[in-house]
């Protein structure tokens, strides 16, 4: 029997929405305040998580055609790239380095080779999270 | 002024621990999982809710931050907590879960029954 749940999915387009604004915000907010790269992957695998659990699998993917697996790579990649960047300046692996930009809309911010690591952190997460959650539903492995 | 403000936290803050308090009540003394679902999603949802505008309004007006992650925070549970509910006793109740022997009807038996026919 096809149960109409009308409702849930009608908040679920609404909620995701909330979800990933919230998680970009962690992401943005790890240096100076509770948050960052990790947080961040979890609490968009979890919103991709309720996507999956509201909608049919299939429908998922057609929206999302991401391979996880290949997120999860990238997000190693970028990690220990900006680790080999810092080689290439002649420092030590894995320097950090900072500076001041000024940017049109948002006026004085900082920007670090931080952010990089952890956005190969959060790919990370995020492709990993999704890659168990997702081969564990399907069951039969592909 | 500080007074005021401070009465409206105490005042925020008390009627969301009241209503918390009998979500917990409601929770024990309700007959069956259709009538906790009902205590547990609203009475909760206004308890948090009230904590949560005391929690903001303490930091904007007395700590001087304006948090605009409660704000999300108090629209997200707002519209999920009922959700919540919701759900839970459309299981219950696709799952076979007897209401209590004082229900007089059943609405959605019929369309169950009609749908389950149908099939």
């Amino acid at each position: 029997m096809r149960i109409n749940d009308v409702i849930l999915r009608t908040v679920v387009r609404f909620v995701v929405f909330i979800i990933l604004t919230l998680a970009i915000y962690l992401f943005f907010a790890g240096h100076y305040s509770p948050g960052g790269g990790f947080i961040g992957g979890l609490v968009i695998a979890s919103a991709f998580v309720l996507l999956y659990v509201t909608f049919d699998i299939e429908k998922v993917k057609k929206g999302i055609p991401v391979d996880f697996k290949k997120v999860a790579a990238l997000g190693v990649f970028l990690a220990v790239g900006t680790g080999f960047g810092s080689v290439l300046f002649g420092v030590d692996f894995l320097t950090q380095a900072a500076k001041k930009f000024h940017i049109p809309l948002l006026g004085e911010k900082e920007l670090g080779t931080v952010m990089l690591f952890e956005l190969g952190v959060a790919l990370t997460v995020v492709g990993v999270v999704m890659t168990i959650i997702v081969s564990i539903a399907e069951g039969d492995g592909d | 002024m500080t007074i005021l403000i401070n009465s409206v936290i105490i005042l925020s803050l008390l009627l969301g621990t009241f209503f918390i308090v009998m979500t917990a009540v409601g929770l024990v003394r309700f007959p069956d999982a259709y009538t906790r679902a009902h205590a547990a999603s609203k009475s909760a949802t206004l308890g948090v809710l009230f904590i949560l505008i005391g929690v903001f309004i303490y930091f904007w007006q007395i700590e001087g931050t304006y948090n605009s992650r409660i704000i999300l925070g108090i629209v997200f549970i707002f519209i999920t907590g009922p959700i919540g509910g919701h759900i839970m006793a459309r299981a219950a109740y696709f799952s076979g879960v007897k209401p209590t022997e004082r229900t007089v009807r059943d609405d959605l038996k019929e369309e169950y029954e009609r749908k389950k026919r149908s099939l």
